[in-house]
């Protein structure tokens, strides 16, 4: 039996129901970027509990360092300078999985148990089963999973899985020296959301808002942004995410349909056969051909 | 060897070997890229030494199987050619699967059903190459919407394929006589009156025959 933290509710490529007794409680990371400095902190955290040293790049002249996400940068800071109404604002935002309700990458995801979501909503990749295809790529709305270039096993954020079953808050949360990250109970995190956003609101952020997107059901890492209505310009965080439809149709209609054509095909063949019996040259063509070849 | 000397040639031991090439390679890439499509075939992984190594050698298999088809298709196409009587073959063709093959239109070497079947699969085969290409990690990397895009074409494309070469090898096994051409690359006199009669004519020199 698992930790009742690690209880798995679903498991990539398993068509069988998880064992499902007990109850867990959804957990969420809240991400307030109103209150992030960009210091990084949570960054460097992420390497050091997860033992992740990414080779030393170089500096692209902004501050997003490394460049992009990596199978040994889990979590990123992203900083977008905005000139909105003539005054500069220094969007910075902690990119990394987001933990979706509904996971696109396990949805993909062909190797039984290489992608779980426990019942308290953290998805995890377990690596030891990853087969290296990047098809979780291929579904991920978020463009968060990346292919090791060294054992071709696809890394992303585990929300510290291993920390949260015995009762930790992730490394990044334990980190952040202003309190811009916050861990704990799914509800817990909407209600303290809630009142940052009435803060944030009575500063003259009409449009604060807590991004949650319901296309993948909700997320276990949620943003307070300031301009909820602008998704996009924090470093292009989608709008409105949702698993794309052609990964609907390749990982839903097509299977069905498929394995019911191939099983068809295999009955129909076979009970032509037995109904229909072999078509063999019949005894008169013999005779005929017998007549044709001697004269 | 020749087990009687009125047999027919129908296959020379190069078209022979390359359909046995094309044939071997679909049928590897075939299990290894079921194996990934669906659970249920996750245990033909086993066949391919793990999980890992079914999605490496997959699209090696799946390229061997494209290249290989490309190059019998150059062989074969002009037979492939379809003419008005392969048409009318192919309206007729419940006759034929009912058993009753005796008022079917002549056939030339290759009945209606037969090229119908070459034409959608070299347009199959080209649609994998191109859609296996853009989803090959290890190698390539695509813009994810063409991804996205060519993981649905190429596991619908590979599921009719696939059943097209089931129809194909049923067929094989249906009509008796039909599977030494592919073994010793002859068959007898009788199969190919009954079967392909304008061929057969234009191969005994019997009459009007036709290539065809
Ligand atoms: C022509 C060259 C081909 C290439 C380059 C290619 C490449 C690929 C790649 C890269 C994948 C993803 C899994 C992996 O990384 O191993 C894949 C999946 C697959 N391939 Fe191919 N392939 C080719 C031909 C074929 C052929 C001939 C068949 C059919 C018999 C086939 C059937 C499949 C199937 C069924 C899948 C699984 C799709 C899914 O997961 O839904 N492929 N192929
Ligand atoms: S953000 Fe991407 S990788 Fe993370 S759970 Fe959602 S689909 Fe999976
Ligand atoms: S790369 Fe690994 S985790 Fe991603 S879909 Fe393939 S097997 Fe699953």
């Amino acid at each position: 039996m698992a930790w009742q933290s690690l209880d798995i509710q679903r498991r990539s490529a398993t068509t069988t129901p998880a064992p499902g007794a007990r109850q867990a409680t959804e957990v969420a990371k809240l991400i307030d970027i109103s209150q992030c400095i960009g210091c990084k902190a949570c960054q460097v955290a992420c390497m050091e509990w997860n033992d992740l040293r990414g080779e030393v790049g170089h500096c692209a002249g902004v501050y997003d360092n490394p460049g992009d996400l990596d199978s040994q940068t889990w979590t990123l800071m992203r900083y977008t300078e905005l000139e909105n109404n003539g005054r500069l604002e220094w969007l910075i935002r902690k990119d990394g999985c987001m933990h979706c309700q509904d996971p696109g990458c396990l949805k993909a995801c062909p190797a039984p148990g290489a992608i779980v979501q426990y019942a308290n909503g953290i998805v995890d990749f377990h690596q030891e089963n990853c087969i290296g295809c990047g098809y979780c790529i291929t579904g991920c709305p978020f463009n968060i999973p990346r292919l090791s270039e060294k054992d071709h096993k696809a890394y992303k954020c585990s929300l510290c899985s291993d920390r949260v079953a015995v009762g930790q808050s992730p490394a990044c949360v334990k980190t952040c020296p202003t309190g811009a990250l916050h861990f704990g109970s799914k509800e817990a995190m909407k209600d303290h959301a809630e009142h940052r956003i009435a803060d944030l609101k009575s500063r003259g952020f009409s449009n604060a808002g807590l991004y949650d997107p319901p296309g993948v059901s909700g997320t276990h890492v949620m943003y307070v942004l300031q301009h909820a209505d602008h998704p996009e310009w924090y470093s292009g965080l989608p709008r409105d995410p949702k698993i794309s439809p052609w990964v609907g149709i390749w990982k839903g209609l097509a299977k069905p349909l498929a394995i019911g054509a191939m099983a068809a095909i295999t009955l129909a063949s076979l009970f032509h056969y037995i109904i229909k019996g072999p078509n063999e040259v019949s005894k008169e063509t013999e005779k005929e051909v017998e007549n044709e070849t001697r004269s | 060897m020749r087990r009687d000397p009125n047999d027919l040639d129908r296959y020379t031991a190069s078209e022979r070997v390359i359909h046995w090439v094309v044939g071997i390679s679909f049928i590897l890439a075939g299990l290894s890229g079921l194996a990934l499509f669906h659970p249920a075939f996750w245990p033909f992984t086993m066949l391919f030494g793990s999980s890992i190594w079914t999605r490496i050698l997959h699209p090696y298999f799946g390229l061997l199987m494209g290249v290989a088809f490309l190059v019998m298709a150059v062989w074969f196409w002009r037979l492939n050619r379809m003419n008005r009587v392969d048409w009318e073959w192919l309206r007729r063709v419940g006759e034929m699967v009912n058993g009753n093959d005796e008022h079917m239109p002549e056939q030339g070497k290759y009945n209606g059903g037969q090229k119908l079947l070459f034409w959608l699969l070299l347009f199959g085969t080209i649609l994998l190459l191109f859609s296996g290409v853009v989803i090959w990690r290890a190698w390539f990397h695509f813009d994810i919407n063409q991804v996205r895009l060519a993981s649905v074409v190429h596991a619908a494309v590979a599921a009719v394929m696939i059943g097209l070469i089931m129809v194909h090898i049923y067929a094989s096994i249906w009509v008796k006589g039909t599977i030494r051409a592919m073994w010793y690359g002859t068959v007898t006199r009788a199969w190919a009156r009954q079967h392909h009669r304008a061929w057969y004519r234009y191969m005994t020199g019997l009459g009007n025959g036709q290539s065809r």
